[in-house]
């Protein structure tokens, strides 16, 4: 090579840093709430809210296991309806109208996309969550003691369900698969996290125990006794965070597939 | 590299340089030799019979070879279809060519096709990705994963909305806005986090002439000032003739001629354009007309045809007379335009936009 070829490299520009470019993608993601989200986490809640009055016809209040099933799964729910099924939607959507290229030309880590997105929509959920568990703990005469353990279990079972949702999203062929498999996967939270898991059949137990929501389900339900085993939400926690993380990396995996040749 | 390069030779327009020195043309911007992109056929879609005909591999980029000095703005002109996003796309590294070179500012971007994002700002298309957010955040937050600190984008995002006349749109959602409000939203986001090669993807689609004025005087500006690089894809020709340096034309994933807009129309001077505009039915039963009718290209009720110019004032001279006047609503006549030069060159002509 010669020394005028060599002067002609122009040098590189620096990268995004990672979690600089994970607040940004953060907050951008956030404002979007406030143009489209608001809505659907209105639907979110009440779906929930009316689950829980549905099932208060055939479910007694007070600290048994099916109330606090019902209440704890009604919650969870709404972290699987934004988290899993709107971002499975939205990196469907974004994937098919070609809206990938517009990171994939920046010098951001994929992680940054996909976790700062993924964080996004595990937070819409937060006052979703809050009022659905507020609102079931007075429906059926459920202790508000433990109810702080949701600071947990939002953040954890967020980051299992946005990252499978991301995944999804981004791993499905067309948008109208990636809409489909978030819908399935919101309504097997649904059945199988709202239905005491004591009512279930054998195979359909251990369809529950694959499904990462139900971690979250069952640690809130936990902390929704009268008297609290910590270490059984402790347990299901651990497992949520564990689930989550493989999620999470999943979906940067999926991320950095779709966007990155 | 050497048959690669022997290819390269045999394109004799695409060798052709940017006025300008030597030693610029000797550090190309963009160096492409031999870039080859076939997409696979079509798989069969339902409804058609088992043994209907598939639609055969698409060669969208064909052995294409072409420099873009520094400073320069070059331009991609082409009807749809012509291989221009495929180009494009080859180029910023969202495609992997099937084969060829491509270097940027000397960087091997078939091999590092990450450097791209590192060397250059795209504006695709699409704003999917900015529709949700307001003009103000869209800026800043492309501007911060362009690897600026919080303060240097906010900076620049003011910078670049007053440059471009967003300032009052700042806090609207690019979604609310009109398409070339939006577009121009887009622009300056593009244009937020400085980059030494611009590669623009119809840049000025649905915008008014003030919006569009605003996009090429930052441009301008970032050329001037900075020696930027622009990559710039158009289907406008008064566009393509007014703002770029040298044009590639591009048909059928070839590019089929590359050289100033002055140079390119030099090539088919010897003729001019004359449009006819008929009322309704045109005189077909006037002999001369029907002459004209086997030579020109009906769109409707217009005509065009490519004429040398003493042919062109005995037509005119036919047409503003007799019959042929009254059933004519208009007529013009016009030197070349780098559209005439698209069709002499064996171009499809649908799709290019004149306005």
């Amino acid at each position: 090579m010669s020394t005028s070829a060599i002067s002609a490299v122009h040098p590189l520009a620096p990268g995004a840093r990672l979690w600089p470019a994970l607040g940004a993608v953060y907050r951008a993601q956030l404002s979007r709430a406030r143009v489209a989200r608001i809505p659907l986490l209105f639907v979110a809640t009440f779906q929930s809210i009316g689950i829980m009055v549905l099932m208060r016809g055939v479910v007694d209040g007070g600290g048994g296991e099916e109330a606090r099933a019902v209440v704890a799964g009604s919650a969870v729910l709404v972290v699987a309806f934004v988290a899993l099924n709107l971002l499975a939607q939205y990196f469907g959507q974004l994937r098919s109208a070609g809206g990938l290229d517009h990171y994939a030309t920046l010098p951001v880590p994929a992680a940054a996309v996909a976790l700062g997105t993924a964080a996004a929509y595990a937070s819409f959920t937060v006052p979703g969550v809050i009022v659905t568990a507020v609102t079931g703990s007075l429906l059926y005469q459920l202790p508000m003691g433990g109810l702080w353990v949701i600071a947990a279990v939002v953040p954890l079972a967020g980051a299992a369900l946005a990252g499978l949702g991301a995944a999804l999203g981004l791993l499905a062929p067309r948008a109208e698969l990636a809409t489909l498999c978030g819908q399935l996967g919101m309504s097997a939270a649904l059945l199988l996290g709202v239905l005491p898991e004591g009512r279930l059949p054998e195979p359909v137990r251990w369809l529950r125990e694959l499904l990462p929501s139900s971690y979250g389900v069952d640690a809130l339900a936990a902390a929704l006794a009268p008297r609290t085993d910590w270490g059984s939400v402790a347990a299901n926690l651990a497992v949520c965070a564990a689930v989550g993380a493989a999620a999470l990396a999943l979906a940067t995996w999926a991320y950095r597939r779709a966007a990155l040749r | 590299m050497a048959s690669s390069i022997a290819r390269a030779g045999s394109h004799p327009t695409a060798e052709r340089r940017a006025p300008g020195s030597t030693a610029t043309a000797a550090r190309p911007a963009f160096a492409v030799r031999g870039l080859t992109k076939t997409y696979p056929a079509a798989r069969g879609r339902a409804g058609r019979g088992r043994n209907a005909e598939r639609p055969g591999p698409v060669r969208a980029s064909d052995d294409i070879s072409l420099d873009v000095a520094r400073g320069e703005i070059f331009g991609l002109l082409g009807p749809n279809g012509a291989g221009k996003t495929t180009l494009v796309r080859q180029l910023t590294g969202l495609l992997r060519p099937d084969a060829g070179h491509i270097t940027l500012l000397g960087h091997d971007l078939v091999r590092h096709p990450r450097r791209a994002a590192r060397l250059l700002a795209y504006l695709g298309q699409e704003s999917t990705a900015l529709d949700e957010l307001t003009v103000a955040l869209a800026a800043e937050t492309t501007g911060r994963l362009r690897g600026l600190g919080p303060d240097a984008a906010r900076r620049e995002r003011d910078a670049v909305l007053d440059e471009l006349g967003l300032a009052p749109l700042a806090g609207q959602p690019l979604k609310k806005l009109s398409g070339g409000q939006r577009r121009l939203a887009c622009v300056a986001a593009a244009l937020t986090g400085e980059r030494p090669v611009l590669v623009l993807d119809e840049p000025t689609a649905g915008m008014d002439p003030v919006a569009r004025r605003a996009v090429w005087s930052a441009i301008d500006r970032r050329r001037t000032g900075n020696g930027t690089t622009v990559l710039l894809v158009t289907h406008n020709v008064i566009e393509a003739e007014t703002v770029l340096d040298r044009v590639a034309v591009l048909d059928s994933g070839r590019v089929i001629a590359c050289d100033t807009p002055g140079g390119l129309k030099g090539m088919v001077s010897s003729e001019v354009r004359l449009d006819l505009v008929w009322r309704g039915e045109p005189p077909l039963d006037e002999p001369e007309i029907a002459a004209l009718y086997g030579a020109a290209t009906v769109a409707g009720r217009r005509w065009t045809l490519r004429l040398p110019p003493e042919r062109a004032r005995s037509v005119v001279a036919a047409v503003t007379q007799g019959p042929a006047f009254a059933a004519l609503d208009d007529f013009t006549l016009a030197t070349p335009s780098l559209e005439d030069v698209y069709l002499a060159l064996g171009g499809r002509g649908a799709g290019l936009e004149r306005s």
